[in-house]
């Protein structure tokens, strides 16, 4: 176990280093989720009344927050091949390092920057009207960092299956219109005719988006909150050990 | 230091089973430099991928620096060093921070890991180099890099994946260098495969000739040549017409192998090049064929390979060095 801790500190280590060390990124990143807030924010603040909820902010955070979760982690797949074709991914697989800590390092710096992200823009919204109880924003944001975790190991599982920028980039795209547009994440579904809320239903997102709008409400105790929750857990289990069957695979 | 018997790889393509690697048996002794040949697609990277553990056997056994390779791999990967033809660190990470990073993989702790990776800089002529980024680094170095990264935790045995393609003359001379200081200053054992016969003739006590997935010939360069039998006499015909008969010429020498035409070259092979000369440029002249070149030479690799391969490595050249940035 100890051994593992030291290798996923390495490879963490290294990962968060490059991407402090690459000033593009960091300020993109960084400035993503504060374009959200501000540019797309204000459009929603005449809706509010219709939307059900007292407070624009409170409504649209939560799924800027899972989108972030969601969407940020999924390309993070791109700099996998990056780093497949330098050949770093063949030459730490040739040490005894666990295998799991190669994906694990990975993972856990992008949690880490989502994290970051997200507290961001919790932070930025609050001068812009949003009020929200501080245990439903901490309790989001750990169901983000599962979902960040659960999706950026699929990324990276998906990468190193695919190892062309040209391949995977056709086929997140596949994925991810569709998802976000049934998930609820920009307008609630509730604005939804019925054949598109019975779509959406299907969406395990759409969920757990509802889950964090909850949290977001004070609504600990609802099954919507909860129901969520559980979501979230079901998809970190699967999306980790997607990860972590690919890259213990010995024959990439 | 390895010993691989029936060692095979198998790949599905389009519900077609493909044996990349079809039976391989080799032994390597410590200390050995041992040259891994075989035209592109004959199984050498198969081959190299399987004895590093990067990818399982589909059948066949192997001890790698005394371990299993399917029971241990993980004892194997602590003992071998690997450098691939593809590079092994980003672009934009920093020389000295990559051979830190890569040996606390194997455990070993950054202040040992730092003194260790310098002495590695100071001996592959990588001074002053540490904090330079890989991208800023020119082919050679960035080589020699990729060496430093693979001796870090002091392998008993390492592999170089094509260690100088594409590299210039004077970089691949000095790599040379290096690697023969491997087995000279630290005994270490080398596994090298490489598409240059000089390098290999150069560079290896012993080479391993791979075609087809099969091992096809092992020796000492010196043995490879001389299972050639004799010397190789080429004759450049002046006109396209001429060539058959002058391989009927090359064909009556005395102990001659049936020669080979290929355009207005004719390649035969003669126990003795020097007396088989003379007799031949008199026969061209009773002929009456006037030649454009003729010349015997001691057999090179290449003809080793040509004859065991029927195709020629120098035919396909080089390919161009992948994954190096600009």
């Amino acid at each position: 176990m100890s051994v593992l801790a030291r290798d996923t500190y390495t490879v963490f280590a290294r990962a968060m280093r490059m991407s402090l060390r690459n000033p593009a990124w960091l300020v993109i990143s960084l400035m993503q989720p504060i374009l959200y807030i501000v540019l797309f924010g204000p459009l929603l603040e005449p809706l509010s009344g219709q939307l059900g909820s007292g407070n624009a902010y409170q409504l649209f955070v939560p799924g800027i927050l899972v989108q972030l979760g969601i969407f940020g982690a999924l390309f993070v797949g791109f700099g996998l091949i990056a780093e497949y074709r330098a050949g770093v991914i063949e030459s730490q697989r040739v040490t005894p390092a666990s295998r799991t800590a190669l994906l694990l390092g990975r993972v856990l710096r992008d949690v880490v920057v989502l994290l970051v992200q997200g507290t961001l823009l919790v932070l930025v919204s609050i001068p812009l009207g949003l009020r929200a109880p501080v245990l439903g924003v901490l309790l989001t944001l750990v169901v983000i960092a599962v979902l960040g975790a659960a999706f950026a190991s699929i990324s990276y599982a998906l990468a190193l299956t695919l190892k062309s920028e040209d391949a995977f980039a056709p086929l997140l795209n596949a994925f991810v219109l569709p998802i976000l547009l049934l998930s609820g994440i920009l307008l609630p579904m509730t604005l939804a005719p019925g054949w598109l809320q019975a779509v959406s239903d299907v969406n395990p997102l759409k969920h757990v988006v509802s889950g964090t709008r909850a949290f977001f409400d004070g609504d600990y105790g609802s099954a919507t909150a909860w129901w969520g929750a559980a979501l979230t857990v079901a998809l970190g289990v699967l999306g980790w050990a997607f990860g972590v069957r690919r890259f213990r695979a010995e024959s990439s | 230091m390895i010993h691989a018997r029936g060692l095979a790889r198998t790949f599905r393509k389009k519900k077609q089973e493909v044996r990349a690697v079809d039976g391989v048996d080799l032994d390597v002794d410590a200390g050995e430099i041992v040259g891994f040949l075989g035209p592109n697609g004959a199984g050498k990277t198969t081959t190299l991928r399987m004895l590093t553990t990067l990818l399982a056997p589909t059948s066949g056994t192997a001890t790698v620096a005394g371990c299993d390779l399917v029971a241990d791999p993980v004892g194997v990967r602590r003992r071998i060093g690997y450098v691939s033809q593809s590079g092994s660190t980003a672009p934009e990470a920093r020389a000295g921070e990559e051979v830190v990073d890569h040996a606390r993989l194997y455990g070993i702790s950054t202040a040992d890991a730092t003194a260790r990776g310098k002495q590695l800089f100071r001996e592959l002529d990588l001074d002053g180099l540490w904090e330079r980024q890989p991208r800023a680094m020119s082919g050679g170095q960035r080589r020699r890099l990729d060496i430093a990264l693979g001796l870090v935790h002091v392998p008993e045995l390492v592999f170089l994946d094509e260690p100088t393609t594409g590299l210039d003359p004077q970089a691949r001379a000095n790599l040379w260098q290096h690697i023969r200081g491997l087995r000279e200053e630290r005994g270490t054992t080398v596994f090298l495969t490489t598409h240059y016969l000089d390098e290999a003739d150069a560079l290896c006590d012993r080479i391993l000739v791979i075609d087809h997935g099969a091992i096809v010939a092992s020796g000492t360069p010196d043995e490879l040549k001389s299972q050639v039998g004799g010397d190789v006499l080429t004759v450049t015909a002046s006109r396209d017409d001429e060539a058959a008969p002058i391989a009927r010429l090359v064909d009556g020498l005395v102990g001659a192998e049936s020669a080979v035409v290929s355009g207005r070259q004719v390649v035969g092979r003669v126990p003795h090049g020097g007396s088989a000369l003379v007799q031949l440029v008199r026969e061209l002249d009773a002929a009456g064929l006037v030649v454009a070149g003729i010349e015997s030479r001691r057999p090179s690799l290449d003809d080793v390979f040509l004859g065991l391969t029927g195709r020629s490595l120098r035919e396909e050249g080089a390919p161009a060095p992948e994954g190096v940035p600009a």
